[in-house]
């Protein structure tokens, strides 16, 4: 229990269309994340399957049942909202109970069920405060909360950490992980995020303008895009991207290169260039390196990178691991390093 | 504004309009309570004897005090309820994505910027009237005798005309309110499986409550002295049946021209205007805070 079944599902508010045709099939205990930049749809798109948004044509399908037309509380479905949604002046108790309550479940079962999710999400000394005195990962864990409580058959959550500050979400996204390993639950998860993307999925979606242009697990997203778009939007930092001229045999218009698949050196390589701004993370560094002619690349280097900026160097990709695309983006069959001219 | 240099001039600055609203205020309250002690009517000139409290026991001990006073709590409770009953529900309509709602919004505020005695003469002559009034040709239309509504439910006529002029101000401030609210909350709910009645009860009540704490507060204030409405239409009669106490003292003063008892029954209301407010901020005034 806890299928999800789109079926050629689209949007239009007034002209405008939102969500062109999308089919996507949410298999049960997925933890799948829509991702993509911001206006992509991907929210509408979540809150049409919880059923805040009507469908403006094809079908959404919950457990293999058609539930289009069925209303948001009928679908068996919680959602975890970017501003967390909690009621104000209720305590975080009787905001966990409030959906209890709204189904008519008995007092002691709602006192039992409370008292369990408390203690799962260690929220167990806050339940007679009020959301406006609890921290931002609090509030968080009260919304989780609420919507564990209900055991429903998938969890929705839009964007649910956009909020919290870099190390925090950085706990939250481990703590959303192990729930969801415990629970075995469902969860569609929208973020713009491509580092939650990564870290989090089981299978990404990545939406641009309303359609999604590739399903697949992360390291397939990372590994073989289907298109520039992909594969600019998974990875951090970007892939580098370097237009190249079509001839007669090759359709190749730009060519991908992820920063750590170039090699950096001092005497010779394929592309001369000058060292910029570099950035010392520690374990590895990233350089930002200006090529004559090309665009500005960024390079992955090891921890003991030993250049300064304004260094001569030279730069040469991996063998097989440029990707191609053609004008309009796609990706080329894998072609070998040696019939690429530069 | 932080050296006391700066702060001593500020202070300096201040000091001559403090000193007049001060003036303003507590020399005209000292008047009150001076002539309140004192046998001073305007048709005995000259012997203006100090009586002590015997202003106050005439005045807190005639019958006509306690029908006004009555009268001033139903006046107040009755338009309290109203406007807030319908200022909620219109509220709720003008948050609705309709056509022309901004137009609709400034019509509906319309009233409020009505002159209370004009308001008043319109209902008086073109609504309520027993012979010409819209009222009276609607019942006999229906084959029902016309009320005459000053006559025989002159309070109640009041309440209504009263009603109409602060409608818009309560729903306005209740709109504000409502617009406020978070969307998500909403949703949040809808997904919790709370119908239009448990959103309205749980979510979106709550959220209005200080919005109606200041209605409540700030209608009160000025209900309590409601004076042309009744003027212009019932003269506080037929006997004292629309008296409220502003009315009472104005009979008292300037009909009678007992100036000392009319001073005793602006005290007599002064006090009761601040019971009324400790009141009201103990039982809501915490819904102000936090």
């Amino acid at each position: 229990m806890g299928s999800i079944n789109l079926k050629q599902v689209t949007k239009d508010f007034g002209d405008v269309s939102v969500i062109k045709p999308i089919d996507l099939a949410i298999k049960d205990g997925e933890f799948i994340v829509f991702v993509g930049p911001s206006g992509c749809g991907k929210s509408t798109l979540l809150r049409m399957i919880a059923g805040l948004e009507d469908t403006t044509s094809g079908n959404i399908e919950i457990d293999g049942q058609d539930a289009t037309d069925t209303p948001p509380a009928k679908r068996g479905l919680a959602m975890v909202f970017q501003s967390y949604a909690l009621y104000p002046h209720m305590s975080v108790r009787n905001n966990i109970a409030f959906p209890l309550k709204r189904a008519k479940v008995s007092k002691a079962e709602i006192e039992k069920k409370i008292a369990s999710v408390t203690k799962t999400l260690n929220l167990s000394d806050y339940l007679d405060r009020k959301p406006g005195q609890l921290s931002g990962g609090q509030r968080q864990r009260v919304a989780i909360g609420r919507a564990i409580v209900r055991q429903p058959s998938a969890f929705l959550f839009d964007e649910p950490l956009s909020n919290l500050d870099a190390s925090l979400r950085v706990n939250m996204r481990l703590e959303i992980s192990e729930l969801h390993k415990t629970l075995a639950t469902t969860m569609i998860y929208v973020t713009h995020d491509q580092v939650e993307a990564m870290t989090m999925a089981d299978r990404i979606a990545v939406f641009n303008a309303g359609i999604i242009e590739q399903v697949g697990s992360p390291l397939e997203l990372y590994n073989t895009p289907v298109n520039k778009f992909v594969a600019g939007f998974i990875g951090s930092p970007k892939m580098n991207f370097i237009a190249v001229e079509p001839t007669a045999t090759d359709a190749t218009c730009c060519l991908g290169i992820r920063p750590e698949h170039i090699t950096i050196s001092t005497t010779s390589g394929t592309w001369p260039g000058k060292v910029g701004v570099i950035e010392h993370l520690g374990s590895e560094t990233f350089l930002h390196v200006h090529v004559e002619g090309k665009a500005t690349f960024t390079v992955k280097a090891g921890g003991d990178c030993p250049y300064v900026y304004g260094d001569n160097i030279y730069l040469s990709a991996v063998e097989n691991k440029m990707l191609h695309f053609d004008a309009a983006g796609i990706t080329l069959p894998q072609q070998h390093a040696s019939l690429v001219a530069i | 504004m932080a050296t006391s240099n700066s702060r001593t001039l500020a202070r300096l600055m201040l000091f001559p309009s403090v000193v007049l609203l001060l003036a303003w205020m507590l020399v005209p309250l000292c008047m009150t309570l001076y002539f309140s002690f004192l046998d001073y009517n305007l048709l005995t000139p000259g012997n203006n004897a100090f009586i002590g409290f015997l202003n106050y026991e005439f005045f807190l001990t005639d019958p006509a005090f306690f029908a006004s006073f009555f009268n001033t709590i139903l006046l107040v409770g009755g338009v309290l309820l109203i406007t807030l009953g319908g200022g909620i529900g219109l509220a709720i309509l003008l948050d609705q994505a309709i056509w022309g709602r901004n137009y609709v919004r400034i019509m509906v505020l319309a009233p409020f910027f009505v002159m209370p005695t004009v308001s008043a003469l319109v209902w008086k002559n073109m609504l309520m009237n027993p012979v010409n009034g819209l009222f009276a040709h609607f019942a006999t239309w229906l084959g029902m005798s016309p009320i005459d509504f000053f006559a025989q439910i002159p309070l109640l006529s009041i309440i209504i005309i009263v009603s109409w002029q602060w409608l818009p101000f309560a729903a306005l401030i209740l709109l504000t309110s409502i617009q406020s609210l978070d969307r998500e909350q909403l949703d949040a709910a809808d997904l919790d499986g709370a119908g239009p009645f448990s959103k309205f009860y749980y979510i979106v009540l709550p959220h209005l409550s200080r919005a109606i704490t200041a209605v409540i507060l700030i209608e009160t204030i000025f209900l309590l002295s409601i004076f042309a409405e009744i003027l212009v239409t019932t003269s506080g009669g037929p006997g004292y049946e629309s008296t409220n106490i502003t009315y009472l003292i104005y009979t008292q003063s300037l009909l009678q021209f007992d100036v000392g008892g009319g001073s005793a029954g602006g005290i007599v209301a002064v006090i009761i205007a601040n019971i009324v407010a400790i009141f009201l901020m103990r039982l809501i005034g915490k819904n102000l805070e936090d």
